[in-house]
């Protein structure tokens, strides 16, 4: 199937040229952190882990979000996902390769990376993360390529492919809920050390994911002869409104928590996102900025006359796909490490090497995103004889 | 026929290591047979305990030029980098006022030596050390003889998960090559590269030559150092005689380090 995607316009090769492009500015910048140390970065003894570990936060929601179509089509049965469950897995690849970048670009000592496997610690979560990220990654390529290779050649996909369907899905599940504990085990980070963490991390992930899915079939029906369709863009709406319905009752439950029990030490990390606390309020608009988008999107997607017009749904899924970003990508992880443990306030910004390196992870899974849509919906255009 | 197969490689094997560490042995042997200084090992003077503990007499400070020397031994016997930009500090042990050294024991109205006093803060060796769960590759561990918290700055990746898992803030994190920045280098103990986290370490390798943490030594009497596990040890008779209170002791983590507080009857007199 590789030919499809060394065949292509010259659009198809133009895009790929500009993502490349960022991808070689993020690498430029990348060797000059290998060289001077992560000190090139905004991160601080305080807030020792910043953009690039959000980011990988945020990314593996979206990885976990594909399988909004997976699990509806093999455990329910439910026809028309199967036109684009390939979307959502190879969504699924794109976003576990970037996961995997920003992992890779946050360590101070990348060359050791094997000792991660070397001397494997069952104790550590990182540990189990590095097992389910690499096992969703394998999976969905497992699956992804073996349907998509019978479905070219008119023929179903072999029964021993169904047990790693099955897998997959609760899978899915893992690959979040392990990343949500690596934050909610914490002692002393109070604003992780809740249960509800992993849930409001799934959540958020139903909603970013399929909404970027959306976005995604509306390009495709642009700029390929392979029309997602309307019906499965309409079920994914809906997945993604009560995903981000959700996501805002969690946070709610949080914030009564912390206030009704008047806790400092649970209330300052909200305080510091919200109102800025002792003076320091830089987060303060943009976390505002994530409530507001999430919100009118909510109306948007609720009120079906603007969800069933694919320009407004299309808005509401931008808007909400940059609330929820900003609320896991900026305010989750910085929120965690202000106040710092000695309660002392050292705020976190991103340099900008660390925003050309970022750029430079997404645009990469971009790459491969490219690639692999170019691959699926060339498949789907032969088939419908196109 | 699989088994002598098998024992040939082995044994093939044992021979290949045998060529190969031959000049690493001549190298010893060149250097008169004398271990090197950065080598840790347990002398024949080391001390030992089951479980090392620290009781800091926080009455004996009257001011915050008291910690500075305490803390300046540690930063020259560790090579700890002196930076200008804070956010890339390297502290093993230093100073905070009591509402940050106790977040969650601060009274609204203070006696008036925790409030003008800073504490001397450093990693509690912890009996359960959040950050020992934390690691992905044991490149920080717990000693199983004597219970301090250590590193291997050769093992760590710097993916710093024991930062976000220390309440404590006790752990420093090389965002940059240090060694530029430190201003004497003492040649008997490692530096770091860039890249890796460290931190307090209970002078581990003091304590394998027979000496008392640096700090301890500095300290005047105002630090001491033993075996919380012995009833006998000088710290469990301080421990005994005198009210102490330890970091976020609610969290679970059996800080190793207790203060003694309380220190406001000098303060009264002069104020009398």
């Amino acid at each position: 199937m590789l030919d499809l995607a060394v065949k292509g316009s010259k659009k198809y090769w133009g895009l790929l040229g500009i993502l490349g492009a960022i991808v070689a500015v993020g690498a430029f910048f990348y060797f000059k952190q290998l060289s001077f140390g992560l000190g090139i970065t905004g991160m601080s003894r305080d807030v020792s882990w910043g953009f690039y570990i959000a980011q990988f936060t945020f990314l593996v929601g979206v990885a976990a979000g594909g399988v909004m179509v997976v699990l509806p089509y093999y455990l329910h049965d439910y026809k028309a996902f199967g036109r684009i469950t390939i979307l959502g897995e190879f969504l699924a690849i794109a976003a576990i390769t970037m996961c995997l970048l920003f992992i890779l670009v946050d360590l101070g000592q990348p060359m050791r990376m094997l000792n991660v496997i070397f001397y494997p610690t069952p104790n550590s979560m990182l540990f189990w993360d590095m097992i389910v990220l690499n096992g969703y990654l394998f999976l969905n390529i497992l699956i992804g390529w073996n349907v998509l290779e019978a479905e070219r050649n008119g023929t179903h996909y072999g029964a021993w492919l169904k047990p790693f369907i099955y897998l997959s899905i609760p899978w899915a599940v893992g690959i979040h809920t392990v990343t949500a504990y690596l934050y909610c085990g914490l002692p002393g980070r109070h604003f992780w050390l809740t249960a509800i963490l992993a849930p409001r991390f799934l959540a958020s992930a139903f909603a970013a994911g399929p909404a970027l899915l959306i976005l995604l079939c509306l390009i495709v029906r642009r700029v390929t002869n392979f029309d997602p369709g309307r019906e499965q863009i309409q079920s994914l709406a809906k997945i993604v409104t009560y995903a981000l319905i959700l996501n805002v009752f969690f946070l709610i439950c949080e914030v009564f928590v912390a206030f009704y029990s008047n806790i400092p030490g649970h209330m300052d990390h909200i305080k510091y996102l919200f109102v800025g606390l002792h003076g320091h309020n830089t987060l303060v608009p943009w976390m505002w900025s994530a409530i507001a988008l999430m919100i009118i999107a909510i109306i948007l997607l609720l009120i079906p006359m603007c969800r069933r017009n694919e320009g407004v749904l299309a808005v509401a899924c931008v808007m909400l796909f940059i609330g929820a970003w900003i609320d896991k990508g900026m305010g989750m992880i910085a929120g965690g490490f202000v106040p710092n443990p000695l309660h002392e306030v050292n705020e976190y910004m991103p340099t900008g090497p660390e925003v050309a390196i970022t750029l430079g992870v997404w645009a990469a899974g971009f790459i491969v995103l490219t690639i692999l849509y170019k691959m699926a919906t060339g498949v789907k255009e032969e088939a419908a004889g196109l | 026929m699989e088994d002598s197969r098998r024992t040939f490689l082995k044994l093939a094997g044992v021979a290949a290591l045998g060529l190969t560490t031959k000049p690493v042995l001549d190298a010893y042997a060149a250097s008169g047979g004398k271990v090197p200084d950065a080598l840790v090992k347990r002398g024949s003077k080391a001390m030992t305990a089951k479980n090392w503990g620290m009781v800091i007499d926080t009455r004996k400070f009257t001011s915050a030029e008291d910690l500075e020397p305490i803390i300046a031994v540690c930063d020259q016997t560790h090579n700890i980098p002196k930076f200008e930009n804070t956010k890339h500090e390297i502290k093993w042990i230093w100073s905070a006022p009591y509402h940050n050294a106790f977040p969650n024991k601060t009274n609204k109205y203070m006696d008036a030596h925790s409030h003008e006093v800073p504490f001397l803060v450093l990693c509690n060796h912890c009996e359960n050390p959040p950050c020992v769960r934390a690691c992905p590759t044991k490149a920080t561990f717990k000693r199983e003889s004597d219970g301090i918290v250590l590193m291997d700055f050769h093992r760590c990746i710097g993916c710093r998960f024991c930062m976000a898992a220390c309440p404590f803030g006790a752990r420093s994190f090389n965002f940059r090559d240090p060694e530029p920045f430190i201003p004497k280098i003492n040649p008997k103990f490692p530096r770091r590269m860039k890249g890796v986290v460290e931190k307090c370490n209970f002078c581990a390798e003091r304590l394998a030559m027979g000496k008392v943490p640096a700090c301890v030594e500095a300290s005047d009497g105002a630090i001491a150092f033993g075996d919380l596990d012995d009833p006998d040890s000088n710290v469990r008779h301080l421990l005994h005689a005198n009210y102490t209170i330890r970091r976020k002791q609610s969290l679970g983590t059996e800080p190793s380090v207790y203060y003694i507080v309380g220190g406001g009857g000098s303060e009264e007199e002069e104020h009398g």
